[in-house]
């Protein structure tokens, strides 16, 4: 069982969140001047490292936040949760 | 040495002393025609097609741990071909026919049993779903039945079909032909056969970089020393991702942990495969008695083939939930493999933008179905360095072009 610890709530079971994949991944500001490959790798291409991962997860049972995590795919060690958006570092 | 009935009392006058092993244990050599890395199941089936359809022995197969190790060891021994799209279902019919005369081609049993396998619907939306997918699997001639709860309580009498279950359940779709085989013999098996076709499997040998000169390969680095090579064809399922990245190519996958679970051998209870999508969960009877039960995946990206509690929980759940029965019987063991699930619950095999480097991947929790028809397509693929016909909507490209195979919940059980 993954302890997750949410930045507004404090560390809780796994049950209580749900997984949003990759971090990182930013809408592009304008979709028509993309090429078919370049919206491709948007939508569907993914970094899927073995090791450090940048990802999201939401408190889905709690204060239903998003907010992301740095996560070791391989040990699956948390090593750290930080808060997204305006005023974020990541 | 060929296996026979002869061979076996003829050896046994010897105090079975003298079985040869089953594959050598070759030094890798400087240069091969084509490399194929990744010794599972459907590397191995590459190996053994290039062979015996393509002619081409100078091939190596290299594993990075040892045969029968990875996905084709922990998988739950499910072979059926009833998917919704023409694609789809052409490609595991492919397999299917494959599976019908493996352990012959193969000179090794397999172990295939096709004992039926049973896809449980619970809602009016999963019989209208069901219904559906019969009639497109039968117009694809793929063997498929609709069956009617009091039909499936009859050839199945420990399953609970009472109209009070949380979840009732209201009618099944029947594949006859599908069923089980023993996964390891399938790896050994191909193993063995492709060996005797004189091409090398080099267990312990690990990839480490893909050597390129301008767009095309030219070999691989590994921790055996450098091998040269003009075609490789990648299959390592959940580590597709990172031999791609040695090539600095982006896959739309990500590797997720899938578990699986034995219980106590049993004397015979269930003689068939049942599935659920709606409760999730799969089960069958292994020849040795235990209950082999598969659910989901875990949620998130993993590459430690092990899973979650949570995960255990629900599986469980969902066994019980069909099979209340089952309640007391005890779990022996529970393991996992990273399954390289795909967006559109469908695989890659495919040539890649760069030359000489041929893509098999994004199986997802369905792979060992597809073992022989997906190795019999990526051989046709590498030696001709174009798609076979079965396997040409299975390329890469889809994902800019927008043609989809979309099997997600629609092949049956949720992938």
């Amino acid at each position: 069982m993954l302890l997750i610890n949410c930045p507004w709530c404090g560390e809780r079971a796994e049950t209580e969140f749900s997984y949003g994949g990759e971090a990182g991944i930013t809408r592009p500001a304008d979709p028509d001047q993309l090429s078919d490959a370049e919206w491709a790798d948007y939508l569907f291409m993914r970094s899927n490292p073995r090791g450090a991962h940048k990802e999201l997860w939401n408190h889905a049972q709690g204060c239903r936040r998003w907010f992301g995590v740095e996560r070791d795919t391989v040990t699956y060690r948390m090593s750290r949760s930080y808060l997204l958006g305006d005023g974020a570092k990541d | 040495m060929k296996y026979s009935a002869l061979g076996l009392v003829r050896n046994a006058f010897s105090h079975n002393k003298n079985w040869k092993e089953a594959w050598r244990s070759p030094e890798p050599k400087k240069e091969y025609d084509v490399i194929i890395v990744g010794g599972g199941g459907h590397g191995l089936a590459t190996a053994y097609y290039l062979a015996r359809e393509h002619r081409l022995t100078n091939v190596a197969v290299l594993e990075k741990g040892w045969i029968g190790g990875g996905n084709t060891g922990r998988n739950t021994t499910i072979v059926r071909s009833n998917y919704l799209w023409t694609e789809a279902s052409l490609l595991y019919e492919k397999s299917m026919q494959l599976w019908e005369g493996l352990s012959q081609d193969l000179n090794y049993n397999v172990m295939f049993s096709q004992r039926g396998v049973y896809n449980l619907g619970h809602t009016l939306q999963d019989m209208r779903d069901i219904e559906r997918r019969v009639n497109a699997n039968r117009l694809n001639g793929i063997d498929a039945e609709v069956v009617t709860a009091k039909q499936i309580k009859k050839d199945i009498p420990l399953i609970n079909t009472s109209p009070d279950a949380r979840y009732p359940i209201l009618g099944a779709s029947l594949q006859p032909r599908a069923g089980v085989a023993r996964h390891d013999a399938v790896a050994w098996g191909f193993a063995r056969a492709a060996d005797q076709l004189g091409i090398d499997i080099i267990e312990q040998c690990e990839v480490t970089g893909i050597n390129r000169n301008g767009n095309a390969v030219t070999g691989v680095e590994t921790t055996r020393g450098t091998i040269i090579a003009r075609k490789i064809g990648v299959v390592v399922a959940g580590n597709a991702s990172v031999v791609a990245s040695m090539a600095d190519l982006r896959l739309p996958i990500e590797s997720h942990p899938l578990q699986a679970y034995v219980s106590e051998p049993l004397k015979p209870v269930l003689d068939t495969v049942v599935m659920s999508n709606a409760v999730h969960g799969y089960i069958s009877q292994s020849d040795k008695g235990e209950l082999v039960i598969g659910a989901g995946i875990d949620a998130y990206n993993g590459y430690g083939q092990r899973g979650s509690f949570p995960t255990i929980e629900h599986a469980m759940q969902a066994i019980l939930e069909l099979f209340p029965v089952f309640s007391r019987v005890r779990m022996l063991r529970m393991w996992g493999g990273i399954v390289d699930v795909c967006p559109d619950a469908c695989p890659i095999i495919s040539k890649t933008p760069v030359d000489g480097l041929y893509f098999n991947c994004g199986w997802g929790t369905g792979g060992f179905k597809a073992t022989p028809g997906s190795g019999w397509v990526f051989a046709h693929t590498i030696a001709e360095d174009r798609p076979h016909e079965l396997n040409a909507p299975f390329n890469l490209q889809r994902f800019e072009t927008g043609a989809l195979i979309d099997e997600h919940g629609a092949a049956a059980v949720a992938h």
